[in-house]
């Protein structure tokens, strides 16, 4: 019988932190650490050093001071009264107006270029690899001061469409100017208005929100989901009897017919932009910097788009066409149902952080003139307050955010399209 | 009854295929107009094409080459019968500035310095492009390059980029005789402090006595005459250089088990990622001085650039994050079962194969970075965009736009443009050469 004895105490020696591999890792790790802090308790006393020197305190009491200069593009109501605050909002609401405008047109002509790629047709597929080759290989910074250059130099002044013999006239029957001032498109009203409800009271965050639109997406989205419940309603019945009920006229009836009822309702009609004087006056008036600014970034990013797409729809297997085509899908259906979900699993979190990037590039807007959020806070108000450190932090903190949700969307997505694998 | 059954005894001969599916009709037949759809588009992108052809060719083809102001190039149109703004290239203007395009302000008489320092890029990083064609020892050349190039743009002594080198030397000798000696961490330790100590004490009376005895010297030429193209591949090149460790140690902390160091290093790649270069580099312009000691001052190429690699690195860290993990499982094992502890089987096994692996993904973070050098335009530095305002601002050239646009659109586009079918043609052979 042998007689199990405790095994030997170790004693513990300081060389074990280094060479046992039970602490090592916490060794390195505790290192890194004071390491870590040590690099930012230097910077931060090099800042308060240099701060104290140049006799600034660190706070942002300035975004509540008036702000003193003009944004000519907005959504919301601002004047040069308004504080520093308000004006990074506005500016912030600038950044996501032209980000979002960009990645719809980007998305649209990226995947309608990628497509055509692919085409069969030879010239249309070298057109659209000079296109992609082109504007990928250029650096976005010049295609947005070149855009802006066409916008000032090439189209006619307000002036050139005065008088009786205009040398410009109004596209798309006089409801669109297109100057070198900027375009001027017509603007939605209501003569039988319900009114804005006005938000967070006097605060820099006061928005308000137009009751007319509120109730235009309600009654939309309704239609949507009674639209969503009628194909179902199809598919089932498909499914039980094998014949599918015809069902389009239907499902757009729903969604269009109370939205055109409620239109009506409402008094809409278009206010269209007028020359008085020398210049164009209502409408909505889309400042030469915004579009310079959309165009470039969509052209820009669609070439990087269509690369992905190609790419994408490259990725699906021939075998699944052929697949599909011995199952006796059609054609149409082939792309609807096996090639289109496959390729779009792989299109999709590219095409997200093209739209990242996209948004990134966004704050170069400061080139033209754009008031976004890097010509607010980190322009102006930057230069007005002398508030360095506060407004460039400040900015990168707002773009982290906005990066991190689209981060976060890309995520949830790809969590949700993972592949089941063994 | 008689056999009528026919059986054919001789082959017919070959026919030639039908006229309308062979040569220029047959090609377009089939590529162009093989259905209506397909025929309506491309005669719409033929409408297209001519479009722009006939809009663009006419001003550019214009006889201003010799013109030496805007003035000129209008008379010169002017005589030709072509009125207006757009009626006529001006490429006078390109005749006269592509030097500063490409150079910026760098003193003329040392035009060869930049020449030569490109040229010798090419030869450092043969080992790494061309493996198969270079002799290995010219990798020595390689390690010598990053202390090169500086010496050759920004000039001084040679002594310098030579002390900074004897630290390295001085570090691993210290490294190599203590850790045979001693254990290896203490060799680690020691190398470190060896070389820090060279560096920060001894690095500047050495080069300073050495040069007064052999002044082996180039004429020094400040960061603020670097401009146009010269500026632009410098930030790029000098980043991507120092970002490549940066990222490859950026990379290997976020894959670690620590989690402490993985934490740091995923706080820093997303930062970086997730905040536009744009706003690094005002950092760079108006925050860096700050957050160093009072009194020191770096010039704006410098803080560039530092911001520049640092932007750099996070996506560096990335692309070599993707190499790691491209790698099959069997070779960290493989290196497991060798014995190798985890900096051999990085140093031996992982890393030559992963670096391989990204080396597209490298050249497409290069191909960005040097894109995105244009930014440095908007903090009042003199890339070839900021040189495009500048020389709007010279009274001759004032109102030019197309053309310096185009120029300097088409400087990029073939520098971005060949090393991005580089990367492919490398992408291919390396395809075949691992999977």
């Amino acid at each position: 019988m042998t007689t199990l004895t405790d095994p030997p105490k170790e004693s513990f020696r300081l060389g074990m932190l280094i060479y046992d591999t039970r602490y090592r890792s916490m060794t390195i790790q505790i290192i890194a650490l004071i390491g870590f802090l040590l690099l930012l308790g230097w910077l931060f006393n090099n800042t308060a050093q240099n701060l104290q020197e140049l006799g600034k305190e660190p706070s942002f009491r300035f975004l509540g001071e008036p702000a003193g200069y003009d944004i000519n593009q907005r959504l919301l109501d601002y004047n040069s009264q308004s504080t520093h605050m308000r004006a990074a909002f506005i500016g912030l609401l600038n950044t996501l107006v032209v980000a979002v405008l960009g990645c719809i047109t980007a998305t649209i002509l990226g995947v309608t270029i990628g497509v055509l790629r692919l085409s069969n047709n030879w010239v249309v597929s070298k057109i659209m690899t000079i296109y992609v080759e082109t504007f990928r290989n250029v650096p976005v910074l010049l295609w947005i001061v070149f855009a802006m250059a066409v916008m000032i130099e090439t189209l006619p002044a307000p002036r050139a469409f005065k008088g009786e013999d205009p040398t410009a006239t109004m596209k798309l029957y006089d409801t669109v100017a297109v100057t070198n001032r900027g375009v001027y498109i017509p603007e939605p009203l209501f003569s039988r208005s319900l009114g804005d409800v006005h938000f967070l009271g006097t605060s820099s965050f006061r928005f308000d929100v137009s009751m007319d639109l509120v109730l235009l997406m309600a009654v939309f989205f309704a239609g949507l989901y009674v639209s969503i419940r009628i194909k179902k309603n199809a598919n089932h019945v498909q499914e039980t009897t094998g014949n599918r009920p015809r069902t389009w006229h239907l499902r757009l009836a729903v969604i269009a017919v109370p939205l055109i009822i409620v239109l009506a309702a409402l008094g809409f009609h278009l206010g269209y932009p007028e020359l008085k004087g020398f210049n164009f006056r209502g409408g909505i008036h889309m400042r030469n910097s915004l579009i310079a600014l959309w165009l470039a970034l969509s052209l820009y990013t669609a070439a990087f788009i269509a690369e992905n797409v190609r790419a994408g729809i490259m990725a699906v297997s021939h075998g699944q066409t052929e697949a599909a085509a011995a199952l006796g899908l059609r054609p149409n259906r082939t792309m609807s149902l096996v090639v289109l979900p496959q390729a779009l699993r792989v299109i999709i979190p590219p095409l997200i952080s093209q739209y990242l990037n996209l948004t990134k590039n966004s704050s170069l807007a400061i080139a033209v003139g754009y008031m976004d959020i890097t010509g607010t806070l980190m322009g102006i108000t930057l230069n007005q307050t002398g508030r360095e450190l506060e407004a460039v932090m400040l900015t990168m903190m707002i773009y982290l955010a906005i990066s991190l949700s689209i981060s976060m969307v890309m995520n949830w997505y790809n969590e949700r399209v993972k592949l089941e694998e063994r | 009854m008689s056999d009528v059954s026919f059986v054919r005894t001789d082959m017919l001969s070959e026919q030639e295929p039908p006229a309308s599916s062979v040569g220029v009709i047959g090609w377009m037949r089939s590529n162009l107009f093989s259905s209506w759809g397909n025929s309506i588009l491309s005669l719409a992108s033929m409408a297209f094409l001519y479009l722009i052809l006939s809009a663009i060719l006419p001003w550019a083809i214009s006889p201003t080459w010799g013109a030496t102001s805007l003035a000129e190039c209008r008379e010169i149109l002017h005589g030709l019968g072509r009125e207006g703004h757009l009626s006529g290239a001006c490429w006078g203007v390109i005749r006269d500035r592509w030097v500063q395009l490409f150079m910026g302000f760098y003193p003329s008489e040392f035009y060869w310095r930049p020449i030569l320092t490109f040229i010798l890029l090419f030869v450092a990083l043969a080992p790494v492009l061309f493996a198969d064609k270079v002799p290995a020892k010219l990798i020595w050349f390689s390690a010598l390059y990053p202390f090169l190039m500086p010496w050759l743009l920004w000039g001084g002594s040679l002594w310098v980029p030579l002390a900074v080198l004897a630290g390295f030397v001085i570090g691993f000798l210290v490294h190599g005789v203590v850790s045979k000696k001693m254990s290896g961490l203490a060799g680690l330790i020691a190398g470190l402090v060896a070389a820090v100590v060279w560096w920060m004490f001894l690095a500047g009376i050495v080069s300073g006595a050495l040069t007064s005895i052999i002044p082996l010297a180039l004429e020094s030429v400040e960061s603020r005459k670097f401009g146009g193209l010269l500026l632009s591949l410098t930030i790029g090149v000098v980043a991507i250089g120092f970002s490549l460790p940066i990222g490859v140690v950026l990379a290997l902390g976020r894959q670690s088990d620590l989690l402490i160091v993985r934490a740091l290093c995923v706080g820093f790649i997303e930062f970086i990622r997730g905040v536009p270069l744009i706003t690094l580099l005002f950092v760079a312009s108006t925050l860096l001085n700050i957050f160093m000691p009072p009194g020191t001052n770096f010039d704006i190429i410098m803080r560039v650039i530092m911001m520049a690699t640092l932007f750099s690195a996070a996506y560096m860290a990335e692309v070599i994050r993707g190499g790691l993990a491209a790698l099959p499982t069997g070779q960290y094992e493989g290196a497991d079962s060798l014995g190798l502890n985890y900096w051999q089987a990085q140093r031996l096994i992982i890393m030559p194969q992963a670096l391989k692996i990204s080396i597209p993904g490298i050249v497409s973070t290069f191909i960005g970075l040097f894109k995105d050098t244009t930014l440095v335009s908007v903090i009042g530095l003199l890339d070839p965009l900021g040189l495009s305002n500048a020389i709007r601002a010279d009274a001759a050239w004032n109102g030019i736009v197309w053309e310096l646009y185009g120029f300097i659109a088409l400087m990029f586009w073939v520098f971005c443009f060949s090393m991005s079918r580089y990367s492919m043609y490398l992408e291919r052979k390396l395809q075949t050469g691992h999977r």
